[in-house]
């Protein structure tokens, strides 16, 4: 079972003071905290409990610069097995579906029998990137996989989160794309002990010419879709404050909601 | 592809530009700036320079074969399920008519499945001039394959400019590989949609960075513009009996034997959390402080027939399951009520729940987010003020 993971490292935004830059169209990113984005985490902890299962290796993939090797050392310490890094001065400003062009031409020349992506990332949050891959490759895919339940025989069996608490049975062809849900399985702890130790593993770098590609394939030139520009939400009134003693604050509460039209 | 033009005989090498572009593209060469292959055309620059010597020229034109003036129109992707419209596509619809109106064209509903003509004509009767409809038994459960081949066929032909679904599974899956399959942008999760008057194209807005942040999203030399939006940031539109249209339908163009994914069950999980359509939340944070004192919020909720809404917080915590969270994936929510307990309103919460109709917030902390976005607000210990409210609208509601 040869299994790829493509991954992002993503700055938090939480609790941070965000500032917008000066192109007015992202966020200064110099003093963010970054990490693996949540979803890929799952991702790769799937497809390593995979290769437990079924045996064969782990490729993490992942676009970004120099920092990005964090990123892959993470899943490298969590048991994946090779760890590819694509970058190239142009591939900033790509959108999903460029970001996904550049992808398919480090995967193409690979073997895999499944490519897992998290279902999407936390900063753009698209979730494009998955489905556009698979299209890419020419491979069907299963977008917000929450269970697989096993492979047999060239198709995989997994189940899909819907709206509403339904879960959709799905059984496909491989190889194929799955997106993988948040809380799918609970990702290894990773130590820095066990970072160490990978510390000296190599990660295979290639640009945009080892990718086969031209400038205008990436980047802005390469997108579909332009940020025409970023701002910040507005910020509403504030609530009426409700005072009195807990009696009256009740009071007042079931009398404005029973006249609004609710509870009841 | 766009180009940036400096002239050089007004430049005169102050270099203000080099200093002020974030991607380190500009550099002064025998006293002039010249760009390199660095640019991304953000602009940066145009402002700055004290000579405006500095011009962007965009791509007017679109993509070679493509002539943007043949498409018109604006569609909204019809999802159902039992035979019956999803709200969110009745929403759009609503949206839509708004998108039609500012660009003078019409609005169609774009449908697909197997026996749902009634759904087109409930589609039109919510305000779409015409129905694009593609049956057949291939159709009848939601399929990438299918339906994206489906779509595809009819985008093709009646070459609308603009598309838009609902954020949900089955809108993202679907949008994203359609506009993968055309070769257009796709602005995934919008909240916000409208019509730039000058240039006439569809400006989408959408929350990034977890909702820190939002963002406009153009696209300008592709067709259809396509977006999903949220369930649940536009409201219904109201249903007119009298209103009629017509309903035009196209073939399948491929056989089952194309279709790579087989579904072989649907399994309900949870009844009892269906947050997105509940009319009253009532949601648990931090705050609580533990999974056993969430029966104070069961309890209320229970009294006014409530759903169980939580934070990230309390769900990291183990103390709910999951399903329950506010503000991920499919979960934006817009009850009648919405009662925040204990939750301090992160932003990301906050993008969940904000367009609810009434909120009522209770935390301990005077200075807790959440009463910059709530309607009413009450500082108070939720262990005292939670169980006096139960009783109070069990009193009053006879229950």
């Amino acid at each position: 079972m040869e299994v790829i993971v493509c991954i992002k490292r993503v700055p938090e935004t939480a609790g941070a003071d965000i500032i917008i830059d000066k192109t007015g169209r992202g966020i200064e990113k110099r003093g963010l905290v970054f990490d693996i984005n949540e979803w890929d985490n799952y991702a790769v902890e799937e497809a390593i409990l995979l290769k437990e299962e079924y045996g064969g290796s782990v490729t993490v993939i992942s676009m970004g610069p120099e920092e990005a090797n964090e990123t892959l050392r993470r899943a490298l310490a969590m048991g994946a097995d090779q760890a590819i890094r694509l970058t190239d001065p142009v591939f900033e400003g790509s959108d999903g579906y460029a970001i996904a062009r550049i992808l398919s031409q480090a995967i193409k020349p690979l073997s895999y029998d499944l490519i897992l992506t998290g279902v999407q990332t936390e900063d753009d949050g698209y979730g494009q990137v998955g489905p556009t891959l698979a299209e890419i490759l020419e491979i069907p895919h299963a977008a917000v996989v929450n269970r697989i339940d096993g492979i047999e025989g060239g198709r995989v069996k997994v189940h899909r989160e819907l709206e509403g608490g339904l879960e959709e049975v799905l059984d496909l062809n491989i190889p194929a794309v799955l997106t993988i849900q948040s809380g799918i399985n609970e990702p290894r702890y990773v130590s820095i002990m066990g970072i160490r130790k990978v510390a000296k593993k190599e990660i295979k770098v290639l640009g945009l010419s080892e990718l086969g590609m031209k400038p205008e394939d990436a980047g802005q030139p390469g997108s579909l879709s332009v940020v025409e520009r970023v701002f910040f939400p507005p910020v509403g009134e504030g609530a009426q404050m409700l005072e009195g003693t807990m009696d009256e604050i009740s009071d007042k509460v079931v009398t404005i909601l029973k006249e609004k039209g609710g509870g009841a | 592809m766009a180009r940036l033009l400096i002239d050089e005989d007004a430049c005169t090498g102050c270099e203000a530009c080099v200093e002020e572009c974030p991607y380190g593209a500009l550099e002064i060469k025998g006293d002039v700036a010249t760009v390199n292959e660095k640019c991304t055309f953000c602009g940066a620059c145009i402002d700055v320079c004290p000579v405006e010597a500095i011009v962007l020229e965009k791509e007017k034109k679109g993509v070679e074969g493509l002539d943007i003036s043949d498409y018109k129109d604006v569609w909204v992707f019809i999802e159902h399920k039992m035979g019956r419209i999803a709200n969110v596509s009745f929403e759009l619809l609503g949206e839509g008519r708004k998108l039609a109106d500012a660009l003078g064209c019409k609005l169609s509903g774009m449908l697909l499945g197997d026996g749902v003509e009634e759904c087109a004509r409930e589609a039109i009767r919510h305000g779409a001039d015409k129905v694009y409809l593609t049956e057949s038994p291939i159709l009848k459960e939601y399929r990438t394959d299918a339906y994206t081949a489906g779509a595809v066929n009819l985008i093709k032909q009646y070459k609308p400019e603009i598309v838009i679904f609902g954020a949900t599974t089955q809108g993202r899956d679907v949008a994203g590989t359609i506009a993968t399959t055309i070769c257009t942008g796709l602005t995934a999760d919008c909240t916000g949609l409208d019509i730039d008057p000058e240039t006439k194209l569809l400006r989408q807005t959408r929350p990034a960075f977890g909702g820190n942040i939002m963002a406009t999203i153009l696209c300008q030399n592709h067709r259809p513009q396509m977006s999903t939006v949220r369930p649940k940031v536009f409201a219904m539109p109201e249903k007119d009996d009298s209103r009629t249209g017509e309903i035009i339908r196209e073939g399948l163009p491929i056989g089952e034997d194309k279709v790579r994914t087989k579904i072989l069950e649907f399994l309900q999980v949870d009844e009892t959390v269906n947050l997105v359509d509940a009319e009253i939340i009532v949601s648990g944070g931090r705050g609580l402080g533990g999974s056993e004192k969430f029966s104070v919020i069961r309890e209320l909720a229970k009294v006014l027939g409530g759903a169980v809404g939580a934070s990230r917080a309390a769900v990291d915590a183990g103390w709910i399951p999951y399903e329950h969270q506010v503000g991920q994936t499919g979960r934006t929510v817009r009850p009648k009520i919405y009662i925040a307990c204990g939750i301090s309103g992160a932003i990301q919460h906050q993008a969940g729940m904000k367009t609810s109709e009434i909120i009522v917030a209770i935390n301990k902390d005077p200075e807790a987010p959440i009463f910059k976005i709530a309607t009413y607000g009450i500082v108070a210990d939720l262990f005292q003020a939670l169980p006096m409210l139960t009783q109070e609208f069990k009193k009053r509601l006879g229950r």
